[in-house]
């Protein structure tokens, strides 16, 4: 019995000396691990959202609780980044904030992804007519001046929060769609596809499990890409009063705010500016760092 | 070559229609009116009002009616400005929005061609990280928050500059220019850094070294032609960026500018200021991304032969 078990683990200490087979996302796991900067956002970012994430047990204030007899107060033990005019905690709103810039993020990001792999996937896996149909009107959409656009938009139809998503997906979806567009025509003349083909697989099946899988690699990077995008774009409408509306907070409305009272309280501008810059800066740098490893043919401009 | 141009220039067309098309039914979707803010006026003061703007006639009619004005270059009288013209208007704030345009194009090229150059001469070392790590700073910092901070720090705190205004007093047009170049200079640096390395490593520059050229001779007389193409065809798109993200920092540093006018319009519901500049902005756009890919195409011999050859 000792001696079938001893056996065992000769064998298996053979097997793990032999050289295992790396998948692409170990190799890429490898990589990425010693890219310091990537690694740095990637830390940052995953604090940055427990922080947001947990803020309630965080701190000791609520987001409105206004301390009008305090007023505004600069960093002290008690309030870490000051207090706002109402003697609101500036780290608590900053934290809540947080929240609703990262949720805006993300959202509107998954927006721009599920509907720009779409589109990209089905004009790059039929191609012909339909495929320059289909790029002819993102060529098109591309050409528009967007930023005035959304301005237009969120002004025409008022100031909700579905339509902002809405609204940033549909600017950021174009690049993603060109993206996986080139990536499945390049796939769609491998002999695994074409092999799924003859055994009768559907397209929108052979899209679903042998197309998109293939191109995950580039998908994920310029995911990462877009989010910071995003998180400007919001930043920069509720700086102009069109995104996010009060009671609600985001890093753009605390700018923005920070901006009018800057002269007699600069740390309601510098700590909310802080934060919303580091997190871009993290997530260019995570993206930067996957796109080179994942992808290390790739250009890095 | 030729084909090319004429291509791409008519594909231009339907663009600048689809925006204007678009523009006009998204404005007239919106609830409320031009005036339905204004105090209470008789129904015939009302009926006169929508009769001077074409108001009372049906969608389709008002649609046809500002298109056929538009193909002769009359974009409308401005609802919100009694007695003044969109025309007028634009024309008014362009020159100030174009000369903030070229002042932070001229920014970020200088600043961001240098430091990229510099950077890619010693790749991975601390001369390629400290510029680079400055070009993302200005990548992740928007302008809404660049534009104020440097207004606290040169303005406030420093007393050096003015911290708003424009061509009103002396150093007043530093700020706005820096803050609206600052992301491009960000850009373009990381665009002629991996432009500039891709060329380094060609034949024709070990050829060039060879000779026994000075390495300054190599870079700026060999290197640089060909390292600055990314940069030259991104130069359009940037240009119509500038200005068309002007609005930013013309409200930011209250400059009367296209941009401001265009906020202002879409507030008020100021219809056909709303469209007259959008359908400028996104002519100009369309006009600077063609322009761009001409020099492009006449800059690259590469292209160049491809295009002669389709033929």
């Amino acid at each position: 019995m000792s001696q079938s078990a001893s056996d065992l683990d000769q064998i298996t200490t053979a097997a793990d000396a032999m050289p295992r087979g790396v998948s692409l996302w170990q190799d890429a796991w490898v990589r990425l691990r010693k890219n310091k900067l990537a690694m740095f956002g990637l830390v940052f970012l995953a604090v940055m959202i427990l922080l947001c994430l947990f803020a309630p047990l965080l701190t000791p204030y609520g987001y409105e609780e206004q301390n009008l007899r305090l007023g505004a107060i600069p960093p002290s033990a008690a309030h870490w980044l000051g207090t706002d005019t109402f003697g609101r905690d500036l780290l608590t709103r900053i934290l809540y904030g947080g929240r609703v810039s990262l949720m805006v993020g993300f959202i509107a990001t998954s927006v721009a992804l599920v509907v720009g792999v779409t589109y990209g996937a089905i004009a790059g896996y039929v191609g012909g007519r339909v495929d320059a149909m289909m790029m002819r009107l993102v060529d098109i959409l591309y050409a528009l001046p967007f930023m005035i656009f959304i301005v237009l938009l969120m002004v025409v139809f008022g100031r909700n929060l579905l339509l902002l998503f809405l609204a940033i997906g549909a600017v950021e979806w174009l690049t993603m769609a060109r993206i996986v567009r080139g990536q499945v025509q390049g796939i769609r003349q491998q002999e695994y596809v074409e092999a799924a083909i003859s055994l009768g697989l559907s397209p929108a099946a052979i899209i679903r499990k042998h197309v998109i899988p293939n191109v995950l690699g580039p998908i994920i990077v310029y995911t990462t890409l877009t989010i910071p995008n995003v998180m400007l774009l919001e930043a920069f409408l509720s700086f102009l009063g069109l995104g996010i509306q009060p009671p609600m907070s985001s890093w753009g409305l605390l700018i923005s705010y920070g901006v009018e009272t800057m002269e007699e309280y600069p740390w309601l501008l510098i700590f909310p500016g802080i934060s919303l810059t580091l997190t871009l800066f993290a997530l260019n740098f995570l993206g930067d760092g996957l796109r080179d490893a994942l992808d290390p043919k790739a250009s890095r401009d | 070559m030729w084909r090319f141009l004429g291509v791409r220039s008519l594909q231009a067309i339907p663009v600048i229609f689809v925006v204007i098309t678009v523009t006009f039914f998204l404005v007239r979707a919106a609830p409320g009116g031009p005036f339905s803010n204004e105090k209470a006026v008789s129904p015939q003061v009302q009926a006169a009002l929508e009769a001077q703007y074409r108001l009372d006639q049906s969608m389709l009619q008002q649609y046809f009616s500002y298109m056929a004005d538009l193909l002769r270059g009359d974009l409308g009288p401005s609802f919100n400005f009694p007695g003044r013209t969109v025309n007028e208007m634009i024309f008014q704030g362009l020159p100030i929005t174009a000369e903030l345009g070229f002042y932070a194009l001229l920014v970020a090229l200088i600043i961001g061609v240098l430091a990229g150059v510099i950077a890619s001469l010693k790749p991975n070392t601390a001369q390629d990280y400290v510029p680079m790590s400055l070009a993302m700073v200005g990548i992740c910092m928007p302008s809404f928050l660049l534009g104020p901070m440097l207004v606290l720090i040169f303005g406030i705190w420093l007393d050096l500059l003015p911290v708003s205004g424009w061509g009103a007093a002396p150093g007043d047009k530093v700020l706005p220019s820096i803050t609206l170049g600052a992301m491009y200079a960000a850009y373009i640096a990381r665009l002629s850094r991996s432009g500039m390395l891709e060329v380094m490593s060609q034949d024709y520059l070990r050829t060039a070294r060879a000779k026994g050229l000075p390495e300054r001779v190599v870079v700026i007389k060999h290197a640089l032609r060909a390292g600055l193409l990314p940069v030259i065809s991104y130069l359009g798109p940037a240009f119509a960026g500038l200005l068309s993200g002007s609005f930013v920092v013309e409200t930011v540093f209250q400059i009367p500018g296209l941009g401001r006018f265009y906020v202002q319009a879409a507030f008020n519901r100021d219809y056909t200021m709303i469209l007259g500049t959008t359908t400028f902005l996104a002519t100009l756009i369309v006009a600077f991304n063609l322009l761009s890919d001409f020099i492009a195409a006449w800059l690259n011999p590469r292209l160049r032969y491809q295009f002669q050859k389709k033929k």
